[in-house]
């Protein structure tokens, strides 16, 4: 009997099982492995970061947060000012990217006449790929020369001696600086916040919806009582990505923010960010100290992005288990 | 009455503020993003000619193009896809197959989204730190390990993406017929996720070849046309940061043709992942 299940001659019927578990353990390893990997990889960034500013670190102590000297001459680092301009940046670009990027995704979502809302939903959707030295290169020869003509001058003109204006718009009206940083950084992340932003609303079930609309609420009603409110914490959380993407980006940054170092004395004052700063001058590090404190500097970045993404995707998972 | 009639004529109002509102940043924003794409074309095509891609990178004001850059970042990311396809797909594997329920799993879940938005800077200092100091040189080996850190979240994330997607049915005639779990996840699937593992890679790619930040100081970059990615490798990213942040007229047109080239690349590969995705659900 046992002759007629046995598949052709050739084939070993008896060892292909045990081989077939040894490949299955193999394999298991294999991907566990491949797990471990990112694992070894993220952990390998934050160590690598550690050893590479600990000079920096064991040097300048807590000061280096602290204070804004960067002199690179005299060796003596102060990071203040790189942390002070990416979080000035990031949270301005978040101030000006939120509204729109909301108003982008309402109008996809309740607004738009059917036909034009898959076109214009794509079309957000691709832009958000778009590298971001494109978005760089764009502020500097397009976007900065239109910025300093028709809002940096005219704002300096109207600003009366010793007001609160005239202290946020000293500063060199070349079209670059903190503010113009911002305003680039806010179209970067705009196009990813509307998809993000977009999607979370369309998880909103039709019914919750239409039974809004069914009691008489109007468009405003349904978005901000009902449908909003519904991915309330997605939403955060698709917001607080956005900035960590604001908060990490360099390429955007560096061809508009005027690299200088030091703490901005306005919002038209050049500035840097962390981003920016390793970008410049980590190839023409002069000294050991420089390279060192230039890697702290990035460690700093690592500790504000790690917390911010972290929350930002432990929301958006809340989101995600709750629809 | 008229409290109430009062009221109704203050939540109409609302409501027509509300959408214009709407209406009007909408049209603001795609009014920016066209205004970027304009720039790209017009300053992008002007700069396109055959000298672009047949001749390497100029001195300022000699005659010359990108071939160097763009042969080294084809070769880097063509590396980098291959490193982060194969640990990428394992893990993503992993995940989907053999971590459920597991607290490990949701552990390496949960730091691969972290990592999928994590500055690309820090990724590049990581790798000066692991690949071109001990070395003592710079290399495009160096920038593609780079660029593959940076592909291998979006892959494993798609790839539990589509594995969890297949149906339970499917693995259950593949137990039922006697193979063994392993080979029922590569034979069968592998192979009816493949359109999504496709998108996966298609959208790694997308994102991986316009990144500047990580090749800053691991590839760095090189005058010469060179196939050689033990040595400085031109890429370009590297080339329109620097030509693009020169004093030369034609550096900077050949800036806005490199840029071109790369945002056509990115929306070309992207539009392909959507068109695969799209096919993938009907079928």
């Amino acid at each position: 009997m046992s002759d007629v299940v046995l598949p052709p001659a050739g084939q070993p019927a008896r060892s292909s099982a045990p081989r077939g578990a040894t490949v299955g353990k193999i394999f298991e390893g294999l991907c566990f492995s491949a797990a471990t990997a990112l694992l070894v990889a993220l952990g390998g960034l934050l160590f690598s970061l550690l050893i590479g500013g600990w000079p920096a670190i064991r040097k300048f102590g807590f000061g280096f947060l602290t204070t804004a000297t960067w002199n690179p001459v005299t060796d003596v680092y102060g990071a203040a000012g790189p942390i002070i301009g990416t979080l000035v940046t990031a949270v301005v670009a978040l101030i000006i990217a939120l509204p729109i990027a909301g108003g982008v995704a309402f109008f996809l979502t309740e607004l738009c006449p059917a036909p034009l809302r898959g076109p214009i939903g794509t079309a957000v959707e691709l832009l958000a790929g778009i590298p971001s030295i494109v978005y760089g290169m764009w502020g500097l020869f397009v976007f900065a020369p239109v910025f300093s003509r028709f809002v940096q001058l005219p704002l300096m003109m109207a600003a009366t001696p010793g007001s609160l204006l005239e202290k946020l718009t000293t500063g060199v009206p070349n079209g670059s600086g903190i503010l113009s940083a911002s305003i680039i950084l806010a179209i970067m992340i705009l196009p990813f916040m509307a998809a993000t932003l977009r999607e979370l609303l369309l998880t909103v079930p039709p019914a919750v919806r239409e039974s809004a609309y069914g009691l008489g609420a109007t468009t405003a009603e349904v978005v901000m009582s009902v449908t909003l409110p519904y991915v309330r914490t997605g939403a955060i959380g698709a917001v607080m990505l956005g900035l960590g993407r604001a908060l990490g980006e360099t390429m955007a940054v560096t061809f508009i923010i005027g690299n200088a170092h030091g703490f901005p004395q306005s919002m038209f004052d050049s500035g840097s960010t962390i981003a920016s700063t390793i970008a410049n001058e980590f190839t023409e590090a002069s000294t050991p100290m420089h390279t060192a404190a230039l890697i702290a500097l990035g460690l700093v970045l690592f500790v504000i992005t790690f917390i911010v993404l972290g929350l930002a995707r432990l929301m958006l998972r809340t989101t995600a288990v709750k629809s | 009455m008229t409290t109430s009639v009062g009221k109704i004529a203050r939540r109409r109002a609302t409501d027509i503020v509300f959408k214009v509102f709407c209406v009007a940043v909408t049209v603001v924003a795609l009014a920016a993003l066209a205004a970027i794409l304009w720039s790209l074309l017009s300053q992008g095509l002007g700069g396109l000619n055959l000298d672009v891609f047949t001749r390497s990178t100029p001195a300022p004001g000699s005659r010359g193009g990108l071939a160097n850059a763009i042969v080294g970042s084809i070769l880097m990311c063509l590396l980098a896809m291959v490193l982060a396809l194969v640990v990428g797909i394992l893990a993503g594997t992993w995940l989907a197959e053999y971590a459920k329920g597991s607290a490990y799993g949701a552990v390496v879940r949960f730091l691969n989204d972290v990592l999928l938005s994590a500055p690309s800077i820090l990724v590049g200092l990581f790798v000066y730190e692991i690949l071109v100091a001990p070395f003592h040189g710079f290399s495009g080996l160096a920038g593609a390990v780079a660029l593959a850190l940076l592909a291998v979240p979006v892959i494993v994330r798609t790839t539990e993406d589509v594995l969890a997607l297949q149906a339970a049915t499917l693995r259950e005639a593949g137990m039922a017929l006697g193979a063994p779990y392993s080979f029922v996840v590569r034979q069968i699937i592998w192979r009816a996720a493949r359109g999504g593992l496709l998108t996966g890679a298609l959208l790694a790619f997308a994102r991986i070849s316009g990144e500047t930040a990580p090749l800053l100081f691991t590839a760095l970059n090189n005058q010469f046309f060179s196939l050689n990615l033990t040595h400085p490798t031109a890429n370009l990213p590297v080339v329109i940061f620097n030509f693009a942040l020169s004093a030369y007229d034609d550096w900077r047109r050949l800036a806005w043709a490199g840029a071109l080239l790369i945002a056509a690349t990115v929306l070309a590969v992207t539009i392909v992942a959507r068109i695969v995705a799209r096919e993938q659900r009907r079928s």
